[in-house]
């Protein structure tokens, strides 16, 4: 087992999945004997607002919070998002980026713009990107929430720990809600294992 | 008591410090729980709700759910209670005296604060309370510890027969960690029994408990000083050490591993004297607490020298990168320059109102009404002081729309005579502590115009039950509140009371503009349930006709976040002046096709999305 302390750090805003996708991250690195801890502010989660889930493991874990600078790799669920948590990244961290935009209303009546190009403005602050439109491709496979499940799959492969393991925490999450979904979400998952690979 | 269940080869659970809570009342053998919704202590008793060996309710406010405890402990059984920190305000009349009459059955209060106000008006200390009420506090730093305490806090709370407050904070309440069960108890209630100098409050009795109180003081000390709750982890780097608590303790512990922490769990009474040893082994003690120096100050007060809010903030959540460098400094230490990838600068985020959701077609109507004062209120409505409606003027605390808009009316100088002063507040807000400003109000006769929102639901932390919603805790049909005769017998005139459906807004405009001008309370009650809930029905999405769409941008002002810019242009007027527009379009994915934007939209751009006539309906068949 790896000594040091994993940080990953999932970011997006309300009603994306942000806190279930780290949830399945969490369970399976305790399925794995991980010390664990998960934290968000979720008070105004359904609200739209911006929605953060720090999850952290190892083999003993102090404070739930990733400091600026601490995070291993983050999953971004939303372009801005990710340019907004970039500087919680390590020098070295990873960012696997969801591309489809969610524009808020403050940005929609005028008041404030929305970033040109976040992607690159990443890459120029030297931030190592993956990126792909996860959100169209979840609405593609017939239902947006499915992003989760390919955001999912797209981190899989760069953890401390097998992909098998994160498919295993989706098997048991969505297991009791029909075959038609845990076959669409295992989809999903794959999809997000190729695109962001 | 049964033999242990046989369980699982697994024992750890990876739960957050709400569940863990309710869990370890579960295995106390707690009979009785209630509460009010409130950030961050909801789930508390929406767990508990799924133990059926534990009677447990959403009650009308804290206060009452504090009572319903204290109730339930004076019967001799085990009692919870769980509130946020602005709860305990208002369970704080109870609380101040149930100190005197102190607890049978073990009655414990968890208490959670919002500190760094992720969901709050305000920021508070509810370790204030046990100074204030001479009561013991335990201050569980995770999952786990939250349920070890609390399990710990019904022995400490029959022993000593005391209520004993748990103090969390969002960092305990919403972080999950591994939790593992310790061995469930039964407790079989001691019964009602008859002690009037001890339940009955009046000034004889009470005079007389108040010397018990002091003395019960001086034993919580002696505890302090011996109980396994508080601890030391012994560090090999001697130059600091900390005395902490909390989650402050975690913070504490990966800032600095190597140096000695005093970790208090039962943080008051503190142990002083262990504490001032404690000192005598380090170069220099710091005290970390969240939020303010209370502890500082009673260890400086002891003669102990600390360091404390010199160095930290007395303001929002600490966390490593708050406490590393004050304290580094302190110690002569160099902070290790790294290097970190520069913060970018992208546009707030704020909360928004959900798309159709009600409150959406209300804002847009009070947004478009001139000159108007209105006073609001603790909920999701409170968003409508922002963009784009900026429609209320004032928010203080659950309840205060009315009251504070009856003091608006009485106390309005000259040059507001003509405004019109009104009142928003949602169904649960009004049941929890709005009734008695209505009272008020009317029995003052105040002019005051109140909408009084019902969506039938704690809409704000997440769709909760509450007696407008015909529902309790458990889902179970129970008695609806019928506001308009609630308004009625409150002394509002039935002529003054108008039901409105919020999505039919031309009829609301008609009711506020001509309810505003009548100089007596009335009461606009709009009737459609928060669309988180069960009972709203979806209706199909909308789309805009591109070929349509003028720019005019009066979609926006209803403020849904389905409505999106695709573009921008500036024009110039027949006039000269210019004139920005705004094309928009609609996530049909997100829209529930409740037509509030349909109407304003002059040029009808605003359509079906999917083209399902009558005719095509026919044609199907």
């Amino acid at each position: 087992m790896n000594n040091e302390v994993t940080n990953i750090l999932v970011v997006g805003i309300g009603g994306q999945g942000v806190m279930t996708a780290a949830d399945i991250l969490a369970t399976s690195a305790l399925s794995l004997g991980y010390d664990v801890k998960k934290t968000e502010v979720a008070g105004m989660a359904q609200r739209g607002g911006v929605v953060t889930s720090h999850v952290r493991f190892g083999p003993k874990v102090y404070s739930p919070a990733i400091q600026a600078g601490d995070a291993d790799l983050m999953l971004a669920f939303e372009p801005a998002e990710a340019l907004r948590w970039s500087s919680h990244l390590k020098g070295d961290g990873l960012a696997m980026v969801n591309t489809f935009a969610q524009e808020p209303p403050v940005v929609s009546i005028g008041l404030f713009d929305y970033p040109d190009e976040p992607i690159e403005k990443m890459r120029k602050m030297g931030v190592e990107t993956h990126d792909y439109n996860a959100g169209q491709s979840a609405i593609d496979l017939g239902d947006r929430r499915l992003v989760n499940s390919i955001m999912l799959g797209a981190i899989s492969d760069r953890l401390p720990f097998p992909a098998g393991t994160i498919e295993n925490s989706l098997t048991a999450r969505f297991k009791n809600k029909g075959e038609a979904l845990l076959a669409l979400n295992h989809q999903a998952f794959e999809l997000g294992r190729k695109a962001f690979s | 008591m049964n033999a242990a269940e046989p369980r699982s080869a697994d024992l750890r659970q990876f739960i957050s410090g709400n569940e863990a809570i309710a869990q370890a009342a579960r295995d106390a053998g707690v009979k009785v729980a209630a509460a009010y919704p409130g950030t961050p202590s909801t789930e508390i008793l929406e767990y508990v709700s799924q133990y059926p060996d534990i009677y447990s309710e959403w009650s009308i406010n804290e206060k009452v759910s504090l009572e319903v405890a204290i109730g339930a402990s004076m019967a001799g059984s085990r009692a919870l209670c769980a509130m946020k920190h602005v709860g305990m305000n208002v369970a704080s009349d109870a609380f101040m005296t149930q100190t005197l009459v102190g607890a049978v059955g073990g009655l414990v209060i968890v208490v959670a604060d919002d500190v760094g106000l992720s969901s709050s008006q305000n920021e508070q200390d509810s370790r204030y309370w046990g100074r204030f009420a001479h009561l013991p506090i335990l201050e569980p730093s995770d999952a786990q510890e939250a349920y070890e305490m609390t399990r710990a806090a019904y022995g400490i709370s029959e022993q000593f027969e005391v209520p004993v407050i748990v103090r969390l904070t969002t960092r305990i309440c919403h972080v999950k960690g591994v939790v593992i069960n310790s061995e469930p108890e039964s407790h079989t209630g001691t019964g009602f029994k008859k002690d009037p100098a001890r339940f009955v409050m009046v000034p004889g009795n009470a005079k007389n408990r108040i010397p018990m109180m002091m003395a019960r003081d001086e034993t919580l000390k002696s505890f302090a000083a011996d109980t396994e709750l508080n601890r030391i982890d012994s560090g090999s780097d001697t130059r600091v050490g900390f005395v902490t608590s909390g989650a402050a303790y975690y913070h504490v512990k990966e800032s600095f591993p190597d140096a000695p922490v005093f970790k208090l769990g039962f943080s008051h009474p503190a142990p002083i004297e262990s504490i001032r040893t404690f000192a005598g082994d380090v170069e220099k003690l710091v005290v970390v607490e969240e939020v303010e120096p209370l502890l500082e100050t009673e260890l400086r007060a002891a003669g102990v020298d600390v360091y404390g809010k010199d160095l930290l903030p007395k303001i929002g959540e600490l966390s490593p990168a708050v406490i590393t460098p004050p304290v580094s400094k302190l110690i002569g230490e160099a902070i290790a320059e790294s290097e970190l990838i520069p913060t970018a600068q992208v546009f707030p985020r704020p909360p928004t109102m959900c798309v159709a959701c009600p409150h959406l077609g209300i804002y847009y109507c009070l947004s478009h009404v001139k000159n108007t004062i209105i006073s609001g209120d603790i909920g999701c409505y409170t968003l409508g002081a922002g963009h784009p409606w900026n429609a209320l003027d004032t928010t203080i605390s659950m309840g205060a729309s009315l009251s504070v808009a009856q003091g608006l009316d009485k106390g309005r100088a000259e040059c507001d005579e003509n405004k019109n002063v009104l009142a928003v507040i949602g169904d649960s807000t009004f049941l929890h502590m709005g009734m008695q400003g209505l009272l008020d109000i009317t029995y003052n006769k105040g002019n005051v115009t109140i909408l009084l929102l019902d969506n039938r639901a704690v809409g704000m932390t997440g769709g909760q039950d509450a007696p407008s919603s015909g529902l309790n805790l458990h889902g179970e049909q129970t008695m609806q509140v019928d506001f308009r005769k609630l308004c009625e017998a409150l002394g509002v005139k039935p002529e003054r009371i108008h039901e409105v459906n919020p999505y039919e807004m031309p009829i609301l405009f008609k009711a506020l503009r001509q309810e505003v001008k009548v100089p007596e309370p009335s009461v606009i009650i709009t009737n459609q349930p928060c669309v988180l809930t069960e009972r709203y029905s979806k209706l199909p999405p909308l789309k805009v006709d591109a070929d349509k769409c003028t720019g005019c941008s009066n979609c926006l002002d209803i403020g849904c976040p389905a409505i999106l810019v695709d573009r921008r242009e500036t024009v110039v007027k027949p006039n000269g002046k210019e004139k920005e527009l705004a094309f928009v379009s609609i996530d049909t994915a997100a829209c529930t096709g409740c037509n509030l934007c349909t109407k304003p939209c002059a040029p009808d751009a605003i359509i079906p999305a999917y083209n399902v006539t009558k005719i095509d309906a026919v044609e199907i068949k």
